[in-house]
């Protein structure tokens, strides 16, 4: 692979051996999705790399928040650490929970895939999409518990029942369907399903995007309280940096398939070193006239790049209003480590408050 | 204070479908002056969009119909104006962007095609005329070669750009009223910021009176002068923006500002979340309509609607019977309700 990410890849390792207090490793991760032209005759014509060799760690009983605007691959970065998608390079080691042996999800055969996914789930963003609208609740619970086997039908529902009232539901809510709940608590019965059988790590994708303010703040206070009695560790997919802020210990900034920034959430927020990262706070408005009256907005010119032609060097050039030329359109930065835990990929970094 | 430019009066708008009626705008009046820039916020089904539609005259019956009420528009009751004189008005002295660009453009024209349409149908100008007009539009919003991009179909825009375009055609009447209706919600926040300063500053230099509809209370903050809150139909909250996010006298916008999550805010305390969710606009709850998810509720509240009436500061409205008595500023919104999450109605 390029030596684009090398210092972050000495910094975490080659091996397989994760430190103790690591639950995942994402290496060199790549994943493309072909062009294809014609309908009879496919013949592909190029490629998109939605996520482009980027590598990072999530620790034990942490939330990772990945954040980025459409496009950014961190969706796609997501699918692919459960192998929901199949990787086209690169590692994913997984510090299994029983025997805490560390297995690469992206080469598992499916019988040990069918194993970890006990233990790796995800919540997804549309509440309306995800849960089968033919489907009882209790059997939408019920269902990983069908597929692994386990409990008879009565202990299957016991566990749902119970399920129901750790996600704030209750129990009796087990015979209804989905049509008859709001958004708010369809998406605790995404939970509820998630959590059947005691994963030790959930991906959140988007979870509370779909859903109303005060519908927001319940079902991410359920998810930190879930975390806590739990010992949950997360992988929290947004858009909405604040939302990433109140739940995130670190969080990694993405554009088009690339880490642009990965830091301790204060350290991100507070002393953002990346441009893009600057131009994503100071776009995100504050519920506060005082203080957006006082703003300045660093307004970027343009749209994203597609990601089917990614500009060349830093991916951010073409927008980055401290872009040097015959530097950042030639040189891919590497993502570096310039304050303790704090890691930046570009060749002018700068600390900045932004807001 | 100068005559208002828009003045809504006990409007009401129901739906009729097969579960019953939907009493989507339920009894609401306000003022916009001109000039004024004014955020209606309110979460999913609480008439925001109602109110912007039933302005417009977009309300078809007999699916929907405005039951009661005046919209008074420059000293004119639109409710009283025939199809023809409100399509004049329509896209000429109140224009409307919509929240998906893609929808909102027809596909198979090009945007030069769409936007001298409006120009022609509201100015009397000549075709060429109208060209000009529709270019010096495009690149009022910034679109960069707009003498060449008018010959371009709506796919080969971005989703930023489409917002654009939207605008453009919106404004290129100079229209004294624009409502916007979630212009970026579906929009990501950088293309969002350069969307909202586009909009700020043209709205601005022509003075024309903006409504901005959205759930976002941070976009309003930036951009609106004036607020109202809605809730289940009704308005329970109007004020200065300084008002209502500084001294708010209802429940529900102090419950909102308390469940939003803040880029600033640097704890990782519990939201104060407000615990179910809206009631059924066919099955109003007796009383105050948000009395079923008030945790300062009292038996007044579960037997007579509240109206607006003036509280907290001067100019600024709430619809509550505990307004006086509540000090909801005095109430830290960290620490106070801790089970809210917890408790489900259903």
């Amino acid at each position: 692979m390029t030596d684009a990410t090398s210092a972050y890849q000495q910094h975490i390792g080659e091996a397989a051996a994760l430190p103790e207090n690591v639950m995942l490793r994402v290496n060199h991760l790549v994943k493309e999705f072909p062009i294809t032209r014609g309908v009879f005759f496919k013949k592909q014509v190029g490629a998109v790399q939605a996520v482009s060799d980027i590598s990072f760690e999530i620790r034990k009983g942490e939330t990772l928040g990945l954040v980025g605007e459409s496009g950014c691959g961190k969706s796609t970065t997501a699918r692919c650490v459960l192998r929901l998608l199949e990787p086209t390079g690169g590692d994913v080691y997984f510090r299994t929970g029983e025997d805490d042996h560390i297995v690469n999800i992206a080469t598992a055969d499916k019988d040990t895939l069918r194993e970890i996914r006990r233990e790796m789930q995800i919540v997804f963003q549309d509440p309306y999409a995800s849960l089968n609208p033919m489907m009882t609740v209790a059997s939408i619970v019920a269902e990983p518990l069908v597929v692994h086997d386990v409990g008879t039908k009565e202990e299957r529902l016991e566990r749902v029942k119970e399920l129901l009232q750790v996600v704030g539901l209750s129990p009796e809510h087990a015979n209804r369907y989905p049509h008859e709940f709001s958004g708010g608590q369809r998406q605790r019965i995404g939970v509820a399903r998630a959590l059947a059988l005691n994963p030790s790590f959930m991906v959140l994708d988007e979870p509370v995007s779909a859903l109303d303010v005060s519908i927001q703040a319940q079902v991410l206070n359920l998810m930190q309280d879930l975390q806590e009695e739990l010992g949950l560790t997360y992988l929290f997919i947004a858009h909405d940096l604040s939302v990433v802020r109140h739940i995130s210990d670190r969080v990694a900034v993405m554009y088009l398939g690339k880490i642009a920034e990965l830091a301790d959430r204060d350290a991100l927020y507070e002393e953002p070193m990346h441009p893009y990262t600057h131009a994503l706070l100071s776009a995100v408005p504050i519920p506060d006239p005082d203080i957006e009256a006082k703003r300045s907005r660093i307004l970027l010119e343009g749209d994203i790049p597609s990601p089917a032609n990614p500009p060349s060097g830093c991916r951010f050039h073409t927008r980055c209003p401290k872009a040097q030329e015959g530097v950042c359109d030639v040189d891919v930065p590497e993502l570096r480590e310039l304050e303790p835990d704090h890691w930046v990929a570009c060749h002018f970094p700068e600390v900045k408050k932004v807001f | 204070m100068s005559e208002a430019l828009l003045k809504v009066e006990d409007l009401r708008t129901y739906f009729a479908t097969e579960e019953g009626v939907v009493r989507a705008v339920d009894g609401i009046s306000f003022e916009m002056r001109r000039g004024e820039r004014r955020g209606v916020v309110g979460e999913s089904g609480s008439g925001k969009s109602v109110t912007a539609m039933s302005i417009m005259g977009l309300i078809e019956p007999p699916a929907g119909d405005i039951v009661t009420g005046r919209i008074v528009f420059d000293g004119q009751n639109l409710l009283e104006l025939s199809e023809d004189e409100m399509q004049s008005i329509r896209g000429g002295r109140i224009a409307m962007i919509f929240q998906d660009p893609m929808t909102a453009l027809n596909p198979v024209y090009t945007i030069g095609d769409q936007l001298m349409e409006t120009i022609v149908l509201h100015q009397k100008v000549s075709k060429a005329e109208a060209r000009e007009i529709a270019i010096q539009a495009l690149r009022d919003v910034q679109i960069p070669n707009a003498e060449h991009r008018l010959n371009d179909y709506p796919h080969q825009f971005s989703g930023g750009m489409r917002q654009r375009v939207m605008i453009a055609m919106g404004l290129s009447c100079s229209p004294d009223l624009l409502i916007a209706d979630e212009p970026t919600t579906a929009l990501d926040v950088t293309t969002q910021a350069q969307i909202m300063d586009l909009m700020l500053h043209l709205a601005e230099d022509r003075g024309t009176a903006v409504m901005l509809i959205t759930h976002d209370l941070g976009v309003v903050a930036g951009f609106c002068d004036t607020v109202q809150v809605m809730y289940a139909g009704g308005i329970v909250e109007s004020g200065t923006i300084d008002d209502i996010y500084h001294n708010p006298q209802h429940p529900y916008t102090w419950g909102l500002l308390g469940s939003m999550t803040r880029l600033d805010d640097a704890t990782q305390h519990r939201l104060h979340s407000i615990s179910g969710a809206p009631p059924s606009l066919i099955k109003l709850p007796e009383g105050c309509r948000f009395r079923p998810r008030c945790q300062f509720a009292t038996d007044i509240c579960r037997q007579v609607l509240p109206v607006l009436r003036p509280v907290g500061n001067a100019g600024q409205m709430a619809a509550c019977h505990r307004s006086e008595e509540l000090d909801l500023k005095a109430l830290s919104v960290d620490g106070e309700v801790g089970a809210a999450a917890s408790e489900v109605t259903s």
